[in-house]
């Protein structure tokens, strides 16, 4: 079954993070991931971080170019959706459970392997970035997330001119890195 | 230091592409030369993806959680709250109202044809046929009736005011009332009710978990119980072989299933070396349910199943009872001291069936539950 242009469309607004397409494949594939998890021994809370991670393997393939999706959206949705959960519930030892269903799905292991990795290194530079502390924090933010330049950061944290701010975030810098580094294996 | 803040902003503009030829040309000369820099040039370059890919998630997740946000508000999805949907309901009502309409219609003329047609077609004596039935369900209404009654007086064991939180399989490990099962079925519960093949409940409460194992036992505290003289059957204390053919009974329902199928591997799930793998059917309630094999030897507990593939589960190799049993008597446990672990078998070469009846007793239904 190949995903119809009108699912490309989609899957192309998403790679883009454009909000309306966001919305429809979040509108028409959540409640059913929901059922699955509620009947599966979770909560409503377990659905949407269960939902939202499948989104974001879901984003990540629609990041590659080559990328042709083999399947319906929903199907390649719920399929990241069950392995996910059954992972959990496997963790929290809830594994011989009613876990089976009778939805198509698809193989997704190697998506979810290289999506676990790309989690990990979220969390390690979240961590990092969170145990830095004010100001560098926001310092950083600004200038490497929201890529703003050095002389309006530096009127932002009040520093008397852009010299000051660069070497201020010089030294948060280093200290990011190194807290990254020290969790982060560069081998792997 | 001021020299590494240049440095890092050239690597940084490098990076970036934001130098032009002739720098560029002299940058990358001075990386080719310079071992030291290439390797910040590299180390610098992968953080920065690293970033860059952490900022796209991060915002990601935040349209996520605002279009989650904005869903719910709008009734598109909901989480069990108040329905907020009423406006919805009503738009819709108001769309297919004629649609519905038809639809009544329509059906109501079918219903009214079909009925017609019937009542012409059907044969007189019919009639009669249809009076004795109603004669015969008058008399078992009244059979209901008095065996609801009867029904009433017999009580069940398991409190009302409680939540039932898992039920599962179990078996005697001493005719004295020990149940062993698995620890997930109790699944952090404080008590729970057994019930035999027979239907009769029996108080239990929870005398050991070993979650590690995956095995607990229970203890049933219960004057209706009668101590059984001897179990029919052992429990193996060598591993067993692969291709032994093994059967299991349990309740994935109220009522208690026999299932049967063959030893496939020596590890469980992951390589696991407390467990087995076996080709058998198993139902979520099979869990803690005894695996025996054709001599009417425990060899497991059932306890997984694999929900990707058909047919395989796995079971806690039957060794794991003795150590869990000799490691709380050594720990000086006194209430363990009474185990006696069965070692005699009467089950050996006499056919399934008669097998079956011999152990049936032996193989409980565990309610667990939690006040």
């Amino acid at each position: 079954m190949k995903a119809d242009s009108n699912e490309q469309v989609l899957l192309k607004g998403l790679a883009l993070n454009d909000s309306k397409a966001i919305e429809t494949i979040y509108k028409d594939n959540f409640s059913m991931v929901q059922a699955f998890i509620l009947q599966n021994n979770g909560s409503y809370d377990d659905a949407r971080d269960i939902f939202q991670e499948a989104m974001i393997a879901l984003y990540e393939k629609a990041q590659n170019d080559s990328f042709v999706l083999t399947c319906q959206i929903k199907t390649y949705v719920y399929s990241i959706c069950r392995r996910l959960w059954l992972k959990r519930l496997q963790q929290m030892g809830r594994y011989s459970h009613q876990v089976d269903s009778l939805e198509e799905t698809v193989p997704v292991e190697e998506d979810l392997d290289i999506h676990e990795k790309r989690n990990a290194e979220f969390a390690i530079m979240d961590r990092a970035l969170n145990s830095l502390g004010e100001p560098c924090k926001s310092l950083l933010e600004g200038y490497y997330l929201k890529k703003m330049d050095m002389q309006a950061l530096a009127s932002a944290f009040g520093y008397t001119n852009a010299d000051n701010a660069k070497n201020q975030k010089y030294k948060c810098l280093m200290r990011l890195k190194k807290l990254f580094f020290s969790q982060y294996n560069i081998g792997d | 230091m001021t020299d590494d803040i240049l440095l890092l902003e050239a690597i940084e503009r490098y990076l970036n592409g934001d130098m032009d030829a002739a720098e560029r040309n002299y940058f990358e000369n001075l990386r080719k030369t310079t071992p030291e820099i290439d390797q910040m040039v590299v180390e610098h370059g992968m953080f920065l993806h690293q970033m860059d890919i952490y900022a796209v998630h991060r915002n990601l997740r935040n349209s996520f959680q605002a279009t989650h946000a904005k869903l719910l508000e709008r009734g598109d999805i909901n989480e069990g709250g108040e329905l907020t949907t009423k406006g919805k309901v009503i738009q819709i009502w108001n769309k297919y109202k004629r649609v519905t309409a038809i639809a009544a219609s329509v059906g109501g003329a079918i219903a009214l044809v079909i009925s017609g047609l019937a009542l012409y077609f059907v044969p007189a004596i019919n009639g009669n046929q249809i009076e004795q039935l109603s004669k015969a369900v008058d008399v078992i209404k009244k059979n209901q009736q008095y065996q609801g009654n009867l029904i009433n007086e017999v009580k069940s064991k398991v409190p009302m005011d409680v939540r039932m939180i898992n039920g599962g399989s179990g078996f005697l490990i001493d005719p004295k009332g020990f149940i062993l099962t698995n620890a997930h079925v109790l699944k952090g519960t404080g008590a729970a009710v057994v019930v035999n093949s027979k239907g009769q409940e029996f108080n239990a409460t929870i005398a050991h978990v070993d979650a590690e194992k995956d095995l607990a036992i229970l203890k049933i505290n219960d004057a209706d119980f009668t101590p059984l003289k001897a179990l029919p059957y052992s429990i193996r204390r060598n591993s067993s072989d692969l291709g032994e053919q093994v059967f299991t009974l349990g309740y994935p329902r109220n009522d208690i299933v026999y299932g049967e199928g063959y030893l496939s591997a020596r590890s469980g799930y992951n390589s696991d070396s407390l467990s087995y793998q076996v080709q058998i059917s198993a139902n979520p309630g099979n869990s803690g349910g005894p695996l025996f094999n054709n001599n009417g030897e425990v060899i497991g507990i059932l306890s997984t199943r694999q929900a990707q593939a058909e047919g395989v589960a796995f079971a806690v190799k039957s060794k794991n009872i003795f150590s869990m049993v000799d490691e709380l008597v050594k720990n000086g446990d006194t209430a363990f001291e009474k185990i006696r672990l069965p070692s005699k078998n009467s089950l050996k070469g006499i056919d399934r069936k008669k097998q079956i009846n011999k152990l049936e007793e032996s193989v409980f239904y565990v309610k667990a539950f939690r006040k």
